[in-house]
């Protein structure tokens, strides 16, 4: 082994610094699932009647589905008998003041670095914080009520703004959209909502935390945003689970709604624990994320990071229905290990003059395999549609992999589309002339590395992307050769 | 007293033997040349002073301020005071030319036992080095070395040797790829930052950059071994003549 090599193997075997589990007395069903548990999850939620045929429904037909097996992954049998559907810490039905709610979770959150008391907080960011099955706080709810936005748990949302709710859940991801969506559909337990009216920008940047605490549970969490014609609002969730020997599911859905002239921006941190050095335990993250803009000059931007999961499999897509309407995906992906990831994005051009963007950049490390997968797709009608996409790799090592999927479907010849793929290592002659500088080879791999994802951190609000820039780091700590 | 001392030093890349004995000492304030014909082992000997990996080091001394730089790593030898000027500079996409410069003279100072530098010196200190080789100031809001042409790589070489302040500078055919104004500004900038007690090797094909930074000592290296050694005549010589007739000299 070189002295690179061993370098890199010390940065990238660095501990998961997410991974201690809270005592919190944990409310939890049975195991298995059964129309019974889609039933009582709804009960315990205290839901209407439509929502419960909702989760039936969705249920019948994830039962008749498959899971896919297209992506370039390698996936044990999952059994779903195993796992609790629903786990939520003991509370009492809703805080009135921080005074009310359990020390350990608190103390959970702070060192999370996510504090729920408002004064200690980042100013500027509201914060809804999801422990296993349900929301535990919403912060500054009532500064974004002065303007009209409405920020809280999807419980809540269901029980407070039911129209809202009735109205635009499912109708960017149907419940029989996949095997996974439908599987979120039946026994999703909590999530966030954001509703931005008409005209409004959402004074701070709304963020959702969640963190996995209980054993044996699966996450089915769900993010439904509405920003009416005009409005803007930027917004953050944020992921980490305790390290465990067992695979732990997660699988969540993002609906974001866009009408005209409207902006969203949607960044994602994702660490969740991604196994220890040999492969064993770790979350399969399978995620559904789709964006409709709707309205004409309506704009999508995702921004992701992600570090964590022994599992992702994941493809924030945007359909462009309003004329002019534009998205962006900027996407930083590092497996290090035996992570494997498989993830990209779809842009679908329907309306005239839509623009989309993709800057995708792979980086793996130790035995690791990580793919990019794409698809831009132009309609008959998308005259004037425009994409461009870049899709780098980074490879650390030799033992790892990088592989790159995109499809291009066009039925309309005024499209321009463009592509750029490189697939580069980090160069020993990078390295050595840091060396030859005076900057170790840790650190040049760390500068390496952030220039590399540098264009994507940039799209990220300003205090995550140092969050991520160290993440970045420590993620690949003990890998680079 | 003697800064860089070469003793029998052979190196191999490949297992094929590239440098085949070296003797060579240079002393503080000395500039030497190096010419001689391609593939004689002239980067090779400089990519080994610098302590690139590729290169395997099979017999022989190097002492640097009487430390045996062999041991030293790459970047200790880089803080101790000796810098390569690349032939071929490397890009960095997304590494800022400043976040690189801080980087290097942070742990320059680190290693000689200084704070790090305070952000206002460091930056008057940059716009003080960019005179000496007049390098625009576009360039080092740049990543390093990304999209500049031949001449701007070359000048962030030397740009960055002024911001170092090495004892000894080792430039590997800093001449090739440059035209002749870009040529007078580069050496120029060498014989600016020259003192003293700062040493000088220049590696070179053409004796054109020597009518400009005018070396003390010319070797001249031919298949792994200095085959000559002479005052300045010795390139001018070498410019009338080629190197064939060092070729015959040898092979008799």
């Amino acid at each position: 082994m070189s002295e690179q090599d061993k370098i890199l193997n010390e940065v990238t075997q660095n501990d998961y610094k997410y991974g201690f589990h809270s005592d919190i007395e944990q409310d939890d069903i049975p195991k298995g699932l059964s129309e019974d548990v889609v039933r009582l999850i709804s009960a315990k939620k205290n839901e209407p009647e439509w929502l419960l045929e909702y989760r039936l429904n969705a249920y019948r037909n994830w039962l008749e589905m498959k899971m896919p097996k297209w992506a370039h992954l390698k996936i044990p049998e999952i059994n779903y008998q195993d796992i609790i559907f629903y786990s939520a810490p003991k509370q009492q039905a809703k805080y009135e003041s921080l005074d009310e709610v359990d020390p350990e979770l608190i103390e959970t959150f702070n060192k999370l670095g996510i504090p729920l008391d408002e004064q200690k907080m980042l100013s500027g960011v509201a914060v809804d914080a999801v422990m296993d099955s349900i929301s535990v706080k919403t912060t500054f709810r009532d500064v974004l009520a002065e303007k009209g936005v409405i920020f809280c748990s999807f419980s809540e949302a269901v029980q407070e703004h039911p129209d809202l709710i009735q109205k635009y859940m499912g109708s960017v991801v149907p419940s029989n959209d996949n095997y996974f969506a439908a599987l979120n559909s039946a026994v999703f337990s909590d999530g966030s909502f954001c509703f931005i009216p008409k005209g409004v920008r959402c004074p701070m940047e709304l963020s959702t935390y969640f963190r996995i605490n209980a054993a044996n549970t699966g996450q089915f969490e769900r993010t439904l945003i509405v920003a009416e014609e005009g409005s803007y609002v930027s917004y953050l969730e944020g992921c980490t689970a305790p390290m465990r020997d067992e695979n732990q599911l997660h699988a969540a859905i993002v609906e974001i709604v866009i009408a005209a002239d409207a902006e969203v921006k949607y960044s994602t941190v994702q660490n969740w624990y991604p196994g220890n050095k040999n492969g064993k335990g770790g979350i399969f993250n399978f995620v559904t994320k789709r964006g409709l803009c709707q309205g004409k000059n309506s704009k999508l931007r995702w921004s992701q990071v992600e570090t964590g999961s022994a599992v992702t499999w994941k493809y924030p897509s945007t359909l462009l229905i309003g004329d002019n309407s534009s998205a962006e995906f900027y996407s930083v992906a590092v497996t290090n290990n035996h992570q494997q990831a498989d993830t990209g994005t779809k842009m679908i051009h329907i309306g005239k003059n839509t623009k989309s963007t993709v800057v995708s950049k792979g980086i793996s490390a130790g035995k690791s395999q990580n793919s990019y997968r794409g698809l831009v797709k132009v309609t008959k009608r998308a005259e004037g549609a425009r994409n461009f996409s870049q899709c780098d790799s980074l490879l650390l090592g030799d033992r790892c992999g990088a592989h790159t999927f995109p499809y291009v479907e066009c039925e309309n010849n005024t499209a321009i589309l463009e592509h750029e793929a490189t697939t580069s290592k980090i160069g020993e002659d990078q390295i050595f002339y840091c060396n030859q500088r005076g900057i170790s080879t840790e650190d040049a791999i760390g500068m390496i590395v952030n220039g590399y994802a540098k264009e994507v951190l940039n799209t990220l609000p300003m205090e995550f992307a140092v969050e991520a820039q160290k993440l970045l780091q420590i993620s690949l700590e003990g890998s680079v050769g | 007293m003697v800064m860089l001392k070469i003793n029998n030093l052979k190196a191999s890349v490949d297992g094929k033997e590239i440098l085949k004995g070296i003797n060579l000492e240079v002393k503080p304030g000395e500039v030497h040349a190096i010419m001689g014909p391609n593939g004689s082992g002239k980067s090779t000997l400089a990519s080994v002073l610098a302590g690139n990996e590729n290169f395997e080091v099979t017999e022989g001394e190097v002492s640097f301020f009487n430390k045996d730089l062999l041991v030293m790593a790459p970047e200790d030898r880089a803080r101790a005071g000796l810098f390569l000027s690349f032939q071929y500079p490397i890009e960095i996409p997304g590494v800022s030319m400043v976040n690189f410069m801080k980087a290097a003279v942070n742990e320059k100072r680190k290693y000689n036992g200084q704070e790090p530098i305070s952000a206002q010196d460091f930056l008057k200190m940059l716009r003080d080095k960019k005179k000496v080789v007049e390098m625009d100031d576009r360039l080092t809001s740049r990543s390093v070395n990304e999209g500049f042409s031949g001449g701007e790589k070359k000048k962030n070489e030397i740009f960055q040797m002024a911001m170092l302040e090495p004892k000894l500078s080792i430039l590997d055919e800093t001449d090739s790829g440059l035209d002749i104004d870009a040529l007078r500004i580069v050496a120029n900038g060498v014989n600016k930052l020259k003192t003293a007690n700062t040493s000088t090797i220049v590696i070179t094909h053409y004796q054109r950059l020597l009518d400009y930074i005018v070396p003390d000592v010319v070797h001249i290296l031919y298949n792994g071994r200095i085959v000559k050694t002479g005052g300045k005549d010795l390139a001018l010589e070498l410019e009338e003549k080629g190197y064939d007739w060092i070729k015959e000299e040898v092979n008799v």
